[in-house]
């Protein structure tokens, strides 16, 4: 791990604890009464709050997963560090992707 | 008529990378040290059991082996504190090549001590000129925390990471750099972070102080590479880590 990594996953955890204690918390008053997906939508649509926080989110724990797979992957498999970091990498990008997609789709589609 | 002899059952490690242990049988004693059985059944039982120590009182660091399962310094670890059942298991110090017996090849730890840069540079000031430290100076408490490390090998044993990453520099090798990098006195301070950044270096530490645990002296290995942490990303946000 590079001073740098260890930087960004020691920033992005201490990101992450406020982050998914806020998503937790909503989510449990949320249900309170059922839950529908027009509910959902009726609270993130157009909700610049809800992109930033969940943009927020997404690009925090992407990285974190990254580094923490690519740290796995050098400790428990025989790959090298250009393979691990590549797969670490990849993650990233995919997350990135997956969450970026799951944002646009609950505030603007 | 004396009470008959009680006997420790004591298996060995025999052979090298590949082997099997061996059933010694020892007279057990009061104040018994492992190595005092070691010494026994080499003296005994059979003179071509390998092993290594010199000083025997906790000084040389050069008797580690794996008693039970654990790693430990056997000159001052009592059979009384470690023995399950009337029986002790002893190995070959873990994480280490193991030449013959109990006796491993320290040179890989060794050559993480140079790789880590844990020693001394000296400056380009005149000889004759004594460096003042006072003994209340911050680095000079930092430094005497870790220095009294007897190289033993003990919590590089003992570290997951050391089995895990061939070229992690391990637990006594970074503790020794920390003790040289708050010697205010080196002439190349940041050639120890600079060594201790690289591939196997300190951020890859867990920090879950198995070494800690372990280390007969009480030294906190963990808490040195917590040290080297910090300072190598001072010194890589101030840019002194080209
Ligand atoms: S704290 Fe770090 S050096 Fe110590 S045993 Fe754990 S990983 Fe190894
Ligand atoms: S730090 Fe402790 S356990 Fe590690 S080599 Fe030094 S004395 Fe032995
Ligand atoms: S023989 Fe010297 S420390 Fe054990």
């Amino acid at each position: 791990m590079t001073p740098l990594s260890y930087l960004l996953q020691r920033g992005t955890a201490m990101a992450l604890v406020p982050l998914v204690i806020i998503h937790l918390a909503v989510i449990i008053w949320a249900i309170q009464g059922g839950l529908s997906a027009e509910e959902i939508l009726s609270r993130t649509r157009g909700s610049l709050l809800w992109a930033a926080f969940y943009g927020l989110f997404v690009l925090a724990a992407a990285i974190h997963a990254g580094i923490g797979v690519q740290t796995v992957l050098r400790e428990w498999t025989p790959l090298g560090r250009r393979a691990a970091t590549g797969l670490g990498h990849g993650l990233i990008a995919l997350l990135l992707v997956l969450g970026a997609r799951a944002v646009y789709a609950v505030v603007w589609a | 008529m004396s009470p008959p002899e009680r006997v420790l059952k004591v298996d060995i490690w025999r052979g090298g990378e590949s082997g099997r242990t061996q059933r010694f049988e020892v007279p057990e004693r009061e104040n018994q040290t492992v190595l005092d059985v070691v010494t026994y059944i080499q003296r005994h039982l059979d003179a071509a059991l390998a092993y290594r120590f010199a000083c025997r009182v906790g000084v040389c660091g050069s008797c580690a082996m794996t008693v039970n399962g654990r790693p430990r310094w056997t000159c001052r670890t009592h059979v009384s504190r470690v023995v399950r059942r009337g029986k002790l298991s002893l190995a070959p110090l873990a994480n280490l090549p193991v030449i013959r017996d109990l006796v491993t090849d320290m040179t890989p730890f060794f050559e993480k001590w140079q790789a880590a840069r844990g020693r001394f540079v000296p400056g380009d000031g005149p000889r004759d000129e004594m460096a003042a430290v006072s003994p209340g100076e911050k680095h000079r408490i930092a430094a005497s925390d870790a220095i009294e490390c007897i190289n033993c090998g003990v919590c590089h044993a003992a570290c997951d990471l050391v089995s895990w990453r061939e070229d992690y520099l391990g637990p006594a090798a970074l503790n020794r750099a920390w003790a040289a990098w708050n010697d205010v006195r080196d002439g190349d301070r940041n050639g120890i972070l600079r060594a201790v950044v690289s591939g196997g270096g300190c951020h890859n530490c867990h920090t879950h102080q198995s070494c800690a645990e372990h280390c007969p002296v009480s030294l906190n290995p963990t808490f040195s590479i917590a040290g080297l942490k910090r300072e190598t990303l001072k010194a890589k946000l101030r840019g002194e880590l080209k």
